[in-house]
């Protein structure tokens, strides 16, 4: 029976049911298409968003720049996906491995330029690190307005639509298992720690330099990817597609919907993309109630909306188990330096 | 190189905005340790203040009464807004991490710009801002010069002058250090800290006010959102001049302003870009600022 349940656990029946239903509902034309792309782009924004809180949340850097990496991402899975088809025909088995293969080393390229990024905040903390974060944003779409092959600043359009709705699910499955994985893996601990406190992290002997450079390179990886499927699913990108305004966006998405937890980040990603469509007629005024909700929670809610709970059929933990699974593994941590010492 | 000269000048002019405003970053960031990227949102608000206000009393009276008078609501209105957005936004947050104070400060830039263009009378649309300064062309040896650029100027060098004999020669200069160095120990010294960080606020802010009146005289095309880059490049100067210092907002300001200005001439689209590349340059290599001396206090 024990096996029965960890090979079939409840989590999975759930994921599966959510996918039915959307897509039934689809189907049997209670979705429109226009709503079922709304969908869409939520999971790539809750992809986004899962990636930002691995850096703001988990390992407690502040990066304004996510979108930088999105756009490495979209652009360079475009050119590889513009690339297979002048080769290749059209069909439904190369469009498919095609796409894998482009958001793929859209991720790849997108980690490299994480990697990159990485290097300066070994030197700047807290508020110069969100600026230099944001500047790489900037100084990516400036490359992007002067580069000819892409467009320019036009834009690079006739993208093939290769994303669909069955994609951005698994891929976003993929990505909640890993985060969540990762914060419980020994890397995403030592993350918690640098997070914590980095003086102190660092007197325990956790290298802050490689995990902050650690988390960056996955989120990156992360954002590169749901920057490909972006592309994909849009079939036209703009270097301005990419600015601050839509890093601000995943940063108003992760801390409504609760910072540090990863079903806040869905929470927030969802509520944050959907609300808009059924607030149309408010018209710019969403804009200011966007401003004010923001304000809101991070004066009186810093646990966001969903107040730092997690969904339980994720099997996540919360805020307070990971605290606590921090503490024994700092004291694990300690216990072994002095062992060592001793020895 | 006649050329060079013309553009020198447009590159001053252009710098003593950046310096204005880096000004009001660096006061902000002395002081609470606090990027206040909503700075530069203020210099919209001032700059809407002066159309409206020139649009209410633009025939009333003469130009020599009325523009002084205007630049001095606008100055006021611009401190109470600053104050305003302390007083609720920021100082719950006091004692909170920077991270916090940080997405306060999106929010309420968020709040401004969004809440400015759903405004009746605003709107997103650019607005074309009056001509409140006297616009005569001088000319000194071929060289073109307006008089609005010579006022600008010479505004934007007294307001410099005044911030830096107030902070350093004044007995409230030598509080706001104070509370710069360590706040607890200023309140059991008698300093009211809040207070002093209030006034604080109120003057970067209208300092920026101000600036805002002094862009639209020389780019008469004001809208809800010029602040995003303005902003970020006056936020530049600061740290390259290095933050916390006056005269290193000054600097920075002009350095920038003038950078920007020769790289417009040959290369604009990447202009904007190769500002945040001398940012990051400047923060890896000297993360104190040309002016910032050696003083290692931490920077969290």
């Amino acid at each position: 029976m024990k096996t029965v349940r960890k090979i079939f656990k409840p989590e999975y029946f759930i994921f599966l049911l959510i996918y039915l239903v959307i897509v039934g509902l689809n189907k049997m034309g209670l979705i429109n298409a226009y709503l079922f792309q709304v969908i869409t782009i939520a999971g790539i924004n809750v992809i986004m968003t899962i990636s930002l809180n691995l850096v703001i949340g988990i390992t407690g850097q502040f990066s304004m720049g996510h979108a930088g990496f999105m756009s490495i991402g979209a652009y360079i899975s475009a050119i590889v996906s513009r690339l297979a088809f002048q080769v290749l025909e059209r069909t439904a088995l190369t469009d498919n491995l095609i796409l894998l293969a482009a958001v793929v080393a859209g991720g790849i390229i997108a980690a490299v330029f994480g990697f990159i990024i990485a290097m300066p905040t070994l030197k700047v903390k807290g508020d110069y690190l969100a600026i230099v974060t944001l500047g790489f944003g900037e100084i990516i779409r400036a490359v992007w307005r002067v580069v000819d092959y892409t467009g320019g600043a036009l834009g690079f359009s006739g993208i093939p639509k290769l994303t669909n709705f069955t994609w951005v699910f698994i891929i976003l499955l993929i990505a909640i298992y890993a985060s969540r994985n990762f914060i419980k893996s020994s890397f995403g601990r030592s993350c918690l720690a640098v997070r914590e406190n980095d003086i102190a992290a660092e007197a325990m002997g956790v290298n802050c330099r490689n995990y902050k450079v650690l988390a960056f390179v996955f989120a990156a990886f992360m954002a590169g990817v749901a920057g490909g499927l972006y592309a994909h699913l849009i079939q036209f990108i703009q270097p301005d597609n990419f600015s601050a305004a839509k890093s601000t966006d995943y940063i108003v998405y992760l801390y409504a919907g609760g910072v540090g937890t990863i079903s806040g980040s869905i929470f927030g990603a969802v509520v944050l993309t959907i609300l808009p469509e059924l607030l149309r007629f408010l018209n710019d005024w969403r804009l200011v109630i966007y401003a004010l909700l923001l304000l809101y929670i991070i004066i009186w809610k810093p646990y966001g909306l969903f107040g730092g709970r997690e969904f339980k059929f994720l099997n996540l933990e919360t805020i307070e188990a990971t605290d606590s699974k921090l503490r024994k593994w700092i004291r694990r941590r300690l216990r072994r330096k002095k062992e060592e010492a001793k020895s | 190189m006649g050329h060079v000269f013309q553009l020198l000048i447009y590159g001053l002019q252009l710098g003593s905005l950046y310096a204005l405003l880096a000004m009001g970053y660096t006061l902000v960031f002395g002081i609470i340790r606090m990027i206040n990227l909503a700075h530069a949102d203020l210099m919209m608000l001032g700059a809407f203040a002066a159309y409206f206000l020139f649009q209410w009393f633009g025939g009333t009276g003469s130009m020599a009464i009325l523009v002084p008078l205007i630049m001095i609501a606008t100055l006021l209105f611009g401190a109470g807004v600053g104050f305003v957005i302390e007083r609720f936004a920021y100082k719950p947050l006091r004692g909170r991490t920077t991270v916090a104070s940080l997405v306060a400060a999106i929010g309420v830039q968020l709040f401004i710009e969004n809440l400015m263009r759903c405004l009746p009378g605003v709107g997103a649309l650019p607005k074309n801002f009056p001509t409140l300064l006297p616009k005569v062309n001088i000319n000194i040896g071929g060289y073109q010069i307006s008089s609005v650029q010579i006022i600008v100027i010479a505004i934007a060098a007294l307001l410099l002058l005044f911030m830096q004999r107030l902070c350093y020669h004044t007995g409230f200069g030598k509080q706001m250090q104070a509370v710069s160095v360590d706040k607890d120990a200023s309140s059991l010294m008698g300093i009211n800290v809040n207070r002093v960080i209030s006034i604080t606020f109120s003057l970067g802010a209208a300092l920026a006010a101000i600036c805002g009146i002094l862009y639209g005289s020389l780019y008469p095309t004001i809208y809800v959102y010029m602040a995003g880059t303005i902003g970020n490049k006056a936020f530049i100067s600061a740290v390259i001049g290095g933050i916390g210092s006056i005269k290193g907002a000054m600097l920075g300001g002009l350095i920038i302003g003038i950078m920007e200005v020769f790289l417009q001439s040959f290369a604009a689209s990447i202009s904007y870009g190769l500002c945040f590349v001398i940012l990051i340059l400047v923060l890896l290599y000297k993360p104190t600022g040309l002016l910032g001396g050696k003083a290692a206090r931490e920077k969290v």
